[in-house]
C-alpha cells in the first residue's frame, strides 16, 4: 500500500533531501513506524510522549489529523500525507 | 543579510500597524533558491492575541500547497511584537522551523517609530542580520536606456 508523504524542509535531513517519500501503513501510527525504518529518527521529530508533537501539523489529503483521530487516523492506498511545521510564536 | 524592497517592507509595517495591539503575521514568498522576497502574503493570526500568533492549520496547508505549485519558498516569515522589542521570544525560537527563512520581527510598541529587524533561527540559535531596504531588486543589474523622440 503506497502512501505519498510530503516532507518539510527541516526534516529533509532524514530523507536525504527528498521532498516526498513513499510509505505504507493502515494508520498514521503505522505509517510513521514504516517511515522510521527507512529514515531513522524521523518518528521522534513527529511524536512526543506517544502523541503528535504540538509543533507539527499532519494532514491526510486535505484534513488536519487532529480532527480525524490523530495517530489512529486510518489510511488508504493512494492517500497523500503532508507534514508541515506549525508557524507560530509569541 | 536580508535584502527587501521598500514596497514589501512598508506592506509588512502597515499590516503590523493595522492589527495592533494584536500580533500580525505573514510570509513573503520568493522563488526557490533565489533568497529574494517577492510575494506578500499577509496571514490571519488564528490566536488573535497581543502575545501569541499562529497560522490557522488549514491556511497553512493552502499556503504551502500554493508555494509548492509556484516553486516558491517562504523567504521571509514575519510577525509583530506589540509591547516588546523586535527580538525573537523564547516561544518564537521554540517554534522556528524554517532554517532557510529570514525571520522578520516588527515592533509596534512605539506609535511614532517601527522597529524592523531580521534574524536567522537555526536549531534554537538566533543570529541577527542586517536589513537592506532597496527601491528595486533590479538595481545594478539592468542598464536603463532612455530614448528621446523628436
Amino acid at each position: 500500500m503506497a502512501i505519498e508523504v510530503r516532507i518539510p524542509t527541516i526534516l529533509r535531513t532524514y530523507t536525504g533531501g527528498a521532498k516526498t517519500v513513499d510509505g505504507a501503513g493502515d494508520t498514521l501510527e503505522g505509517l510513521f513506524v514504516d517511515l522510521d525504518g527507512k529514515h531513522p529518527g524521523l518518528r521522534d521529530r513527529l511524536i512526543k510522549d506517544g502523541a503528535l508533537h504540538r509543533f507539527v501539523n499532519v494532514y491526510v489529503n486535505d484534513e488536519d489529523v487532529r480532527f480525524t483521530g490523530a495517530l489512529e487516523t486510518t489510511l488508504n492506498d493512494g492517500d497523500s500525507v503532508t507534514i508541515l511545521p506549525a508557524v507560530a510564536g509569541g | 543579510m536580508l535584502t527587501i524592497s521598500r514596497e514589501l517592507h512598508d506592506q509588512i509595517v502597515a499590516h503590523a500597524r493595522a492589527d495592533h495591539p494584536d500580533e500580525a503575521c505573514g510570509v513573503v514568498a520568493g522563488p526557490e533558491g533565489a533568497d529574494r522576497p517577492e510575494r506578500f502574503i499577509p496571514m490571519l493570526n488564528a490566536a488573535r492575541s497581543p502575545t501569541f500568533y499562529e497560522f490557522d492549520s488549514m491556511d497553512l496547508l493552502r499556503l504551502y500547497r500554493e508555494m509548492d505549485d509556484r516553486d516558491e519558498v517562504p523567504v521571509v516569515i514575519y510577525h509583530s511584537h506589540t509591547a516588546t522589542e523586535a527580538y525573537p521570544s523564547r516561544t518564537d525560537i521554540t517554534y522556528a522551523s524554517e532554517p532557510e527563512a529570514h525571520y522578520v520581527l516588527v515592533s509596534t510598541r512605539e506609535s511614532a517609530t517601527t522597529e524592523f529587524r531580521s534574524y536567522r533561527i537555526v536549531d534554537g540559535v538566533v543570529t541577527e542580520e542586517p536589513v537592506e531596504v532597496v527601491q528595486s531588486y533590479l538595481f545594478g543589474h539592468t542598464r536603463t536606456e532612455t530614448v528621446y523622440e523628436q
